[in-house]
């Protein structure tokens, strides 16, 4: 390795975290050169967001040393790492909505002139970063107002304003379709060129060659093996991960059965989000949504489980109509939602598994209304018995893996016995191995009987698991593709024209 | 059992208030006596009622400042329907109540129809109520209840208990029974711990709420009539600032203000321990501005052994 270019850079030795019983992080070391890419691979727990975090200056180390900039480099706060030109861009988006682009951009240091922001400075400084990003939004614009990409790329703005030399991205593509990624890769490219450097933290696998100069592999806070070569299959990184062979991620799947369980005719959102939506689907069946980030997934899921309001179209399971004026319809009609974000619309973090999987359930464990503390463990104990969560009925939630708080959310669910599964991006930020046990629960439901709708950015997971796929573009229905005629071709011209 | 009897958050709150009994006993002969024991228990009764109901609007991640407003509105509407209205007393008691719940009623409507913040639509309602508990006499007090009215708060039946205590004890066992093992009661907890992951759960979050702040009015209206009842008189001064003492009865109690997290239990231990402080530090003859601050301090310190203990834990 050349050293004086990688004295400039950022230089990690023998980094080493415990918590009262776990070492999460164990001789962790890790060179990042100016201008260059280094992506970190791992299942979730593997290490990854410890050694962000180090390197952020959120945690401090129990031990080992870093170097930056040939200088040593010991932040103690966040605020440290920003003032050294090392920024941190979460996978969750930390601005405050209702602020506008320049306000986040310049957040806790705003200029003032005679004791007054000086909101033409702001403005025109955040103009600057925002057009180097490829961001034509006005500063003044809230926050509120973007889209999830453009919040993100707003973040990345607020990084470069502080100078940031190396910037460590969080997920940065969890939230984004497929021409916001590629915009996104783009920008990273370009601010490359500048001798901004990265360390890139992804799921996403096939992402990696796409970006990535060199690639770690992390595993249970160990280092597993380096690449300089980002070309590595795929294959080769996934093994690593999970130190066991993956071969087969999807299940088998069943041949759906020949009564109809949903059936969606002509719906049309509230807001205008989607227009005259129609499909169906079979008892055992699973179909898959795709689209691009805009093109109404979440809200047609939403609307079709009673969480948003619709003006046209109706919904029927069974062959029944349901009549929905909220959630709480499509609960007892048997149409039940896994959402988006299990965090903030799934779980209760600060309550107990069992909580959270009675939540909503008293129609079916408490006699009379009675809900007496052992019904509630029982009933949460067999539900969590049946989807195969870790973790014990007493236990919160927040405490679980990403993967594990996912099944909760299903386990919530199971024993109603719907007719109906929504899934909503369901392996969103869930490590590999994770995501194979979600695979397979998704395929047993169907196999159970239930009609699953599965909807997901991962256009590799809609093909591999759905009978059928439909495709939208803008609130449009572009097309419902059959098993054989689904593919990445197909699927990708409907869904961006 | 375990689950059944769990003291869980109040555990803390629980051990503080026995110290404090231990405490004034060794300061002071008088309180260590049964007799001192029913006058905590007669003077907490209506703070004791309030904070059941604060605790279920806690709970669900509300606030509601206009219970001592409500407090007074009742019990100038009792004295009010008794003297001007010519109705008997029982019926008063019965409409000054349920006059409470109204208020309530209109306080959950604000939330969920008009989505007003919780604390907007109670402040509102505190000024309110106060206004119309003094138009209803043009702020003067009502006096002349019969004899076995005010007998409600001062005769202690089988030796101990008036009235008005038991009535407290038998709400806050009813509050405890139903936050504790009723599905209802469970929902709020799920509503206050994240009100859209319980929307989408099917739980009916509007309804809850509306009949929380109900709940609470109707007891700010029980409340009233054992206030008229132990004063003999219906005041339209009664139950001011009365909102704050039961908000920190019922956080010293475990509840948190950012919802999800409470019980009667606790909140009960927490009306105690402001009880048997005022009453430790009458008999010590310590000065009512000096009892203010003790009182101040508690409640941070209570709030703050409960934060940093949880942060040890977690």
């Amino acid at each position: 390795m050349d050293t004086e270019s990688a004295n400039r850079g950022l230089s990690a030795r023998g980094l080493g975290k415990r918590y009262v019983q776990t070492e999460v992080l164990v001789d962790f070391g890790l060179d990042v050169r100016p201008g260059e890419i280094v992506a970190l691979l791992g299942e979730n727990g593997a290490g990854k967001s410890t050694v962000s975090s180090i390197i952020a200056g959120v945690i401090q180390p129990d031990s080992g040393h870093m170097t930056w900039c040939g200088r040593p480099y010991a932040p103690a706060t966040p605020g440290d790492a920003i003032a050294a030109g090392i920024g941190l861009i979460h996978q969750e988006i930390r601005l405050l909505p209702d602020l506008s682009i320049a306000e986040n951009v310049f957040v806790g240091r705003l200029p003032a002139r005679n004791g007054v922001v000086d909101r033409e400075k702001i403005n025109s400084a955040a103009k600057k970063q925002l057009r180097r990003l490829g961001l034509d939004a006005p500063p003044s614009c809230l926050v509120r107002m973007l889209r999830v990409a453009a919040q993100q790329q707003v973040e990345i703005a607020k990084a470069l304003c502080l100078q940031s030399k190396l910037l460590i991205l969080d997920e940065p593509t969890a939230a984004l379709g497929a021409d916001e990624t590629d915009r996104l890769f783009s920008q990273i490219r370009r601010l490359r060129e500048d001798g901004v450097s990265f360390i890139y933290i992804s799921h996403r696998l096939d992402e990696i060659p796409l970006i990535a100069d060199r690639v770690l592999v992390l595993r249970d806070g160990r280092l597993v093996s380096q690449h300089d070569n980002a070309q590595t299959p795929i294959h080769v990184l996934v093994r690593e991960m999970v130190g066991r062979n993956v071969d087969r991620i999807f299940p088998e799947r069943d041949a759906p059965q020949n009564d109809e369980a949903l059936s969606v005719k002509n719906l049309t959102a509230a807001d205008g989000t989607f227009k005259n939506i129609s499909f169906n689907v079979r008892r055992g069946e699973i179909i898959g949504i795709a689209g691009i980030v805009g093109a109404g997934r979440t809200e047609l899921m939403r609307a079709i489980s009673g969480a948003d309001p619709i003006t046209a179209g109706t919904i029927k399971v069974d062959g029944k109509i349901v009549r929905m004026a909220g959630p709480r319809d499509a609960v007892r009609a048997g149409i039940v939602l896994v959402p988006e974000d299990r965090k903030l619309q799934g779980l209760i973090l600060d309550h107990t598994l069992a909580n959270n999987i009675a939540a909503g359930n008293s129609d079916i464990f408490a006699k009379n209304g009675w809900a007496w503390p052992g019904k509630i463990h029982d009933f949460a104990h067999s539900a969590i018995l049946r989807v195969g969560v870790k973790g014990d009925p007493d236990q919160r939630v927040g405490e679980l893996s990403g993967g594990n708080q996912q099944k909760t959310v299903i386990a919530k669910w199971v024993s109603r016995s719907p007719r109906v599964f929504i899934l909503d991006e369901p392996t969103r930020g869930i490590d590999v191995g994770a995501r194979a046990a979600i695979y397979d629960m998704i395929a047993n439901l169907a196999r159970a009987g239930a009609a699953i709708v599965l909807v997901s950015s991962d256009l590799d997971e809609v093909l591999g698991m759905s009978h059928r796929t439909l495709v939208l573009s803008r609130g449009r229905q572009r097309a419902i593709l059959e098993g054989a005629e689904a593919n990445h071709e197909t699927v990708i011209n409907l869904a961006t024209t | 059992m375990k689950r059944f009897f769990q003291f869980g958050e109040a555990g803390g709150p629980f051990i503080g208030l026995i110290l404090l009994c231990v405490v004034f006993s060794l300061a002071s002969e008088h309180f260590l006596s049964a007799r001192n024991a029913l006058n905590i228990l007669d003077q907490v009764t209506v703070l004791g009622i309030l904070a059941i109901g604060m605790t279920a609007v806690i709970i669900i991640g509300g606030i509601d400042l206009s219970v001592g407003s409500v407090l007074a509105f009742a019990t100038m509407t009792l004295g009010w329907l008794m003297r001007d209205g010519g109705f008997p007393l029982p019926v008063a008691i019965v409409l000054a109540i349920l006059a409470g719940g109204g208020c309530g009623v209109i306080c959950g409507l604000f939330i969920t129809i008009g989505r007003l913040p919780p604390f907007v639509a109670t402040l509102a309602m505190l000024s309110g109520a106060r206004g119309l508990a003094n138009i209803l006499t043009d702020g003067r007090q009502i006096i002349g209840y019969p004899e076995w009215f005010s007998e409600l708060a001062t005769v202690r039946h089988f030796g101990f208990l008036s009235v008005t205590m038991s009535v407290f004890i038998v709400l806050a066992i009813l509050g405890w029974v139903y936050l504790r093992f009723r599905a209802g009661g469970r929902n709020l907890y799920a509503i206050g711990g994240n009100a859209e992951v319980a929307r989408l759960a099917g739980i009916r979050v509007r309804l809850a709420n509306i009949w929380v702040y109900a709940f609470s009015g109707l007891l700010a209206g029980v409340a009233g009539v054992a206030l008229a009842a132990r004063l003999d008189s219906s005041q339209p001064s009664a139950g001011f600032t009365y909102e704050l003492d039961t908000i920190a009865a019922v956080v010293i109690g475990g509840a948190s203000l950012s919802g999800g997290k409470g019980s009667v239990g606790g909140t009960i231990v927490g009306v105690f321990i402001i009880g048997v402080l005022r009453n430790g530090l009458n008999l010590l003859a310590v000065s009512p501005f000096v009892q203010q601050i003790v009182i101040g301090a508690v409640i941070a310190i209570a709030v703050m052994m409960d934060t940093l203990g949880r942060r040890q834990r977690g």
